[in-house]
């Protein structure tokens, strides 16, 4: 069989249009991402359903050892969650913060991770692969938000109700949030969202112009934790 | 015929010894019947035939592992507790174990996945050991004002 040179040059700009056009029809129609609004989030005191439900959805255990507890949404001061942010005036000073993964847009941990045992989904969901971890831990050495906890220990003792549907973790790997992936096939949103009793947590699709969070982003003013980092968090707070 | 002795008694320990494996398996109740693996009743058909399970399960579930975690297709019908195990097999113990022993392989798979049935930890340790209050970060007080 010969081909032509004319014949060739065709073939090659077709199929390079044709994976142009896949990239951009199949990029970005999915970006999931949250919005935290902070003051609905204080309404309640010491409120920590969302912590709750998160526990229980994964089967995240209770370690009472400072430094060897699991998390993948907590509370943290302002100051800690918006360093440089705050200042002797500011309403939100000394106020604690729901912090989780930011699922960022450009994820530091996937850059770092030596075996892609974390990799970043098409819909911006950045998750995890156990199977692949071999816990070196330069997730975590690389993630400004402190998100990823290392299993210093069989975490199965610790955990109080086990929940059959979720696999458990082993010792010797790295976990974090994974905006509930599992939650999300099945057409439901997130544990922390649903449990939240004010509906201070939004979840929704930064690409469609409609979704609730756009609508909310658009309306309100809202901040993100360390942009100057370039990281491009997906979880927004309302202010 | 003087050495009549030396040389029996040193046949007899000759063969002895090249019969070792023999007796020796006997007297350990070695069997060369495989593994007693249960069946599950319901099932009659596997996901793929009995042969390739057989030699290749593991290389189906290592595919079935990517294409659920890495390439985001639904778990159902593709995980290792609900759909082999709770569908079919029933129970770890019975199918899995017995097997695996029998190969002196130990596959890591249950240190995250669970045998339900069998109730969460129990392939190590127990649940007692160190259930305790929630974390010291959970609960950050809002003491600042």
């Amino acid at each position: 069989m010969t081909i032509s040179r004319k014949e060739f040059l065709r073939a090659t700009g077709i199929s390079l249009l044709a994976v142009a056009a896949r990239k951009v029809k199949g990029a970005a129609t999915t970006r999931w991402a949250l919005a935290v609004d902070s003051a609905k989030c204080l309404k309640q005191d010491n409120c920590t359903k969302c912590i709750d439900a998160c526990r229980q959805a994964h089967n995240i255990p209770s370690i009472p050892q400072q430094g060897r507890d699991i998390r993948w949404i907590w509370k943290d001061s302002f100051e800690h969650a918006f360093p440089g942010q705050e200042d002797p005036y500011s309403t939100q000073g000394g106020m604690p913060a729901m912090v989780l993964c930011n699922h960022c847009e450009n994820p530091p941990c996937v850059r770092v991770c030596p075996t892609q045992a974390t990799f970043k989904r098409e819909d911006g969901i950045v998750a995890m692969d156990y199977h692949r971890c071999i816990g070196c831990r330069y997730c975590m050495a690389a993630c400004p938000y402190g998100s990823r906890s290392f299993n210093w220990m069989d975490p199965r003792p610790y955990i109080k109700n086990p929940n059959p549907e979720f696999p458990t973790r082993t010792k010797g790997v790295v976990e974090k949030c994974t905006l509930c992936s599992e939650r999300l096939a099945a057409g439901k949103p997130p544990a922390c969202v649903e449990a939240c009793p004010e509906k201070a947590l939004v979840f929704g699709n930064l690409s469609d112009p409609h979704s609730a969070i756009r609508e909310l982003l658009a309306a309100r003013r809202h901040m993100r934790r360390r942009p100057e980092l370039g990281t491009g968090p997906g979880v927004f707070y309302i202010v | 015929m003087r050495d009549r002795g030396v040389i029996y008694t040193a046949l007899v320990l000759f063969l002895g010894l090249l019969t070792f494996p023999v007796w020796h398996n006997l007297s350990a109740h070695v069997t060369a019947k495989g593994p007693d693996v249960k069946l599950p009743g319901a099932e009659k058909k596997c996901v793929a035939p009995v042969e390739y399970m057989r030699t290749s399960h593991m290389n189906l579930l290592i595919a079935w592992r990517d294409q659920v975690v890495r390439e985001g297709e639904p778990m159902s019908g593709k995980s290792l507790t609900p759909t082999c195990l709770e569908k079919c097999h029933g129970s770890k113990a019975d199918f899995c174990d017995r097997c695996h022993n029998y190969a002196a392989v130990t596959p890591s798979c249950w240190n995250c996945h669970e045998d339900r049935k069998a109730g969460p930890g129990s392939e190590r340790a127990g649940m007692s050991a160190g259930a305790a209050g929630t974390s010291a970060r959970a609960t950050i007080a809002r003491s600042g004002r």
